[in-house]
């Protein structure tokens, strides 16, 4: 080993000149990245097959935004990570799943690019999520968070993958599993936790919960299974009507994609063209229910009939994030509808009440952890491009777990809202109406 | 047709209908039906404000299925008047969404009991948001379109819905009777900032009114919340709305020739209620009754007396209050039985005689078998406690 070690450690000081002696692995290592912090970082002569030349990062305005959007002052976005003095990759292409189209002559390309910056806001972003995720499940479990309470975990690079294509100026709007698109919409963790929790501090100031959290163009967060599609549908007509070139990406689940309301706001947004990205996210279960014993046909990418559609691997953050990137587009060019179903899993039961292991095995659910993982995938693919270290990802959990622990004690130390507060917001822009309260001697008191 | 059954509201049969423009030298007053009021009330909001659209079924290249949108299409183009397929649930939910995202649509129902398809948007998708989001999220939207019974239609079409919207909070329910109240009201619920239901009458469209100079004004419009005296009174307080009013004034007209002086109240809107407005009128009256097509279990009448008991009115009632409803039965086809499917006139002559306890022994509801045992019952009852 010693004579192996002095060996490769000759032969190294050869090759680059300087003149060590390594007298143990881990000093091996050391000298062989102080040798490659010596070097230009950009060098082709040092590419592995799977990096390219260095091109000009895309111009894209999602990476810059995704970092402007964090409005949460105790997030700290990825690109503040203090970067070791080692030098990576700045940018690498990855390949990814084709995907299957339906009425479409071509689709999302097969390649795409990623630079060093997006990817670990990607990370940071994912994994805040799904800290914030178990947190809620934490704190459900001590009773803290009451009523519905649906977990988004294993999904996050459907929401991530979204966000990184469209604009903050665009529209969304998804069904009750809405925590984590809450958050890249714009809400900080510490008002997502506060609403669980039902505090004054919370984004619906506590008179939401779980399913009714709302922001700039972001429109919910919505209870009644499939209502929320003609919602978007109407979100798009605005937006056309308006002439703004917006879109509206407008979600719902594999248990809802078998609602006739569905199919009537496919009609619609078809016939006048309007700009909607209707998006299926096919978990695999509606609550208990697989695909398989709730639709006749699983091919949800298909379902919009004359609604071009695509199906996505929604375990992917980059798949999901050049299928939306072209959807929008797509809708963009007035090209009217078109339908993205991604291909995910949830971690979680459908809800707190529910374990999700009456109706499928732990072994599933464990394959899916361990070779499927979203944010696994993406810390992997950035390692073995030499786009980030161990530490910093290490960090960046670090960080976040501090930033959730933060809001969770912010979100069990708010005050409820004040009573006060029971009977307003019945009505917008409105003169104060007596309410009626419980027995006719109480009249409360809303103001808009 | 319509017309020979509202004695009173048909004042007169010839009206001066379709014109929008009036010259500054015309009448004070002119004649106007309630569907030309409609018509005037959302051309003037269309030119007001290009955020309001109309959507709905037949509403654009039809001209509407009842005509109320006659030519705004031809005014306004495809984009503003827009024709829907028969998806009732989809394009409500298309017309909120759409209000949520800053435009004011006006969400035409055929007839309203086809909003039941859709009630699900109009309630957790519209009323309720606001709520929800804290005073973030306002859906400036209106539904509108006839409600309640009209002519051998028969049970599917039949329904009144005032009751049903009238119970949720988030919802302002308004129902116009005359031309006025048609186009005043129907201009503040597209200025309003909330959801609003507009149940219009289908046996009303045709009705003409006199309009005043006021009511011809482009910014004329009808205050939600508040309800109109149609006719003042002293003997009783006769609390209705819709097409009902009509039929009140008739009842009063009759009864005044036996000096029972009736008040009128046609309460224009249904949610808020202006109970100031009855409360005052019974203290004066100490009697009262209230008329409405819809059913009688957990309807307007109910929610009326359910306050009057509660209020300072209470004590001023000489008799209890009485409620004049549609028979509790689904509305049947044939001609008669839908005639004695709804309140008449002499319907509510009686319950006002009942009330006032001026009905003598042999005044009883003639060419009526079907509980007429019951209604000797009744009448044996009024007798004893003479």
């Amino acid at each position: 080993m010693k004579t192996m070690l002095a060996l490769i450690s000759n032969v190294l000081c050869r090759i680059t000149g300087k003149n060590a002696a390594a007298q143990t692995v881990s000093e091996l290592l050391i000298d062989l990245s102080e040798y490659v912090s010596l070097t230009s970082p950009v060098t082709p002569a040092m590419a592995t097959t799977q990096r390219q030349p260095p091109k000009p990062p895309p111009v894209s305005t999602s990476a810059p935004q995704l970092v402007s959007v964090q409005a949460d002052p105790l997030a700290s976005p990825g690109a503040k990570v203090v970067i070791s003095s080692r030098s990576f990759t700045s940018q690498a292409t990855f390949d990814i799943k084709k995907c299957e189209l339906h009425h479409l002559e071509e689709g999302p390309p097969d390649k795409a690019e990623m630079t060093r910056e997006q990817g670990l806001q990607y990370y940071h972003s994912m994994q805040t999520m799904r800290r914030m995720e178990l947190k809620a499940d934490q704190l459900y479990k001590q009773k803290i968070i009451r009523g519905f309470c649906h977990l988004y975990d294993g999904q996050e690079a459907c929401a991530m993958g979204i966000e990184g294509a469209i604009n903050p100026t665009d529209h969304l709007i998804t069904a009750y599993r809405a925590h984590a698109y809450t958050y890249t919409r714009g809400v900080s963790v510490k008002q997502i936790l506060a609403e669980l929790t039902g505090r004054k501090g919370g984004i619906a100031k506590g008179k939401g919960g779980s399913m009714h959290m709302y922001a700039p163009n972001f429109y919910g967060g919505n209870g009644i299974v499939g209502a929320q599609v003609p919602l978007g549908a109407g979100i798009a007509l605005a937006c056309q009507y308006q002439g703004n070139n917006q879109v509206c990406v407008t979600l719902y689940g594999d248990g809802a994609a078998n609602q006739g309301q569905i199919f009537e706001a496919f009609n619609m947004a078809a016939l006048w063209k309007l700009p909607c990205i209707f998006v299926c996210e096919n978990n695999k279960y509606g609550m208990g229910t697989s695909v398989e014993r709730a639709s006749a046909s699983t091919d949800y990418y298909k379902r919009g009939d004359y609604v071009p559609g695509i199906r996505v691997d929604g375990m992917d953050v980059l798949c999901v994030r050049e299928a939306t990137k072209f959807a929008a587009d797509h809708c963009r060019a007035g090209k009217g509808p078109i339908l993205m179903e991604l291909q995910t899993y949830r971690y979680h039961g459908h809800s707190m009440s529910d374990p999700g292991v009456s109706y499928r095995t732990r072994e599933e659910i464990q394959e899916v952890r361990s070779k499927s993982d979203p944010i696994s995938m993406l810390k992997e693919r950035m390692l073995s491009n030499n786009m980030a270290s161990p530490e910093e990802f290490k960090e960046i959990d670090v960080e976040i777990r501090k930033h959730i622990d933060e809001a969770a004690l912010f979100a069990t130390s708010d005050p409820e809202p004040p009573l006060g507060e029971l009977c307003n917001h019945i009505f917008a822009n409105d003169v104060p109406i007596d309410v009626r309260g419980v027995n006719p001697w109480t009249i409360l008191k809303s103001s808009s | 047709m319509a017309l020979l059954r509202c004695f009173h509201s048909g004042r007169s049969a010839v009206s001066l209908v379709g014109r929008r423009e009036f010259h500054k030298t015309s009448p004070i007053s002119v004649k106007m039906t309630v569907r030309d009021a409609l018509n005037q009330a959302m051309d003037e909001e269309l030119e007001r404000d290009e955020k309001v659209f109309l959507i709905g079924e037949e509403v654009a290249q039809y001209d509407g299925a009842y005509k109320v949108s006659k030519g705004l299409w031809k005014k306004y183009g495809d984009q503003r008047i827009i024709d829907t397929p028969i998806t009732e649930m989809g394009f409500a939910g298309i017309a909120v969404g759409a209000a949520m995202a800053g435009l004011r649509p006006i969400c035409e129902f055929m007839t309203f009991n086809f909003s039941m398809q859709a009630i699900d948007q109009v309630i957790n998708s519209a009323a309720k948001t606001y709520y929800m989001s804290a005073g973030f999220q306002p859906v400036p939207i209106v539904f509108r379109g006839p409600n309640g019974s009209s002519a051998g239609v028969a049970a599917q079409h039949s329904q009144c819905f005032a009751a049903w919207y009238g119970h949720c909070p988030g919802l302002k329910v308004l129902s116009p009777w005359s031309a006025e109240d048609a186009k005043g009201l129907l201009k503040s619920a597209i200025r309003d900032d909330n959801p609003v239901i507009v149940l219009e009458n289908e046996l009303m469209y045709g009705v003409t009114f006199e309009m005043s100079e006021a009511a011809q004004s482009k910014d004329f419009t009808v205050p939600i919340g508040k309800a109109k005296i149609e006719r003042q009174g002293s003997h009783v307080t006769l609390a209705s709305h819709s097409h009902m009013v009509g039929r009140c004034l008739d009842a009063a007209t009759v009864l005044a020739k036996e000096g029972i002086e009736c008040e009128v109240i046609n309460l224009r809107t249904i949610r808020p209620l202006d109970v100031e407005c009855i409360e005052t009128s019974v203290m004066k009256t100490n009697h009262l009754v209230t008329v409405e097509g819809g059913w009688p279990q957990f309807g307007v009448g109910a929610e009326i007396c359910a306050r009057i008991m509660e209020g300072p009115a209470f004590n001023y009632l000489d008799a209890p209050a009485t409620r004049v409803t549609g028979v509790d039965i689904p509305m049947p086809y044939a001609k008669t039985l839908e005639d004695h499917s709804i309140p008449q006139v002499k319907d509510i002559i009686f319950s006002v005689r009942k009330t006032l306890n001026t009905l003598t022994l042999n005044t009883h509801i003639s060419a009526l078998d079907i509980g007429g045992a019951a209604q000797k019952q009744r009448v044996d009852h009024v007798t004893t406690l003479i």
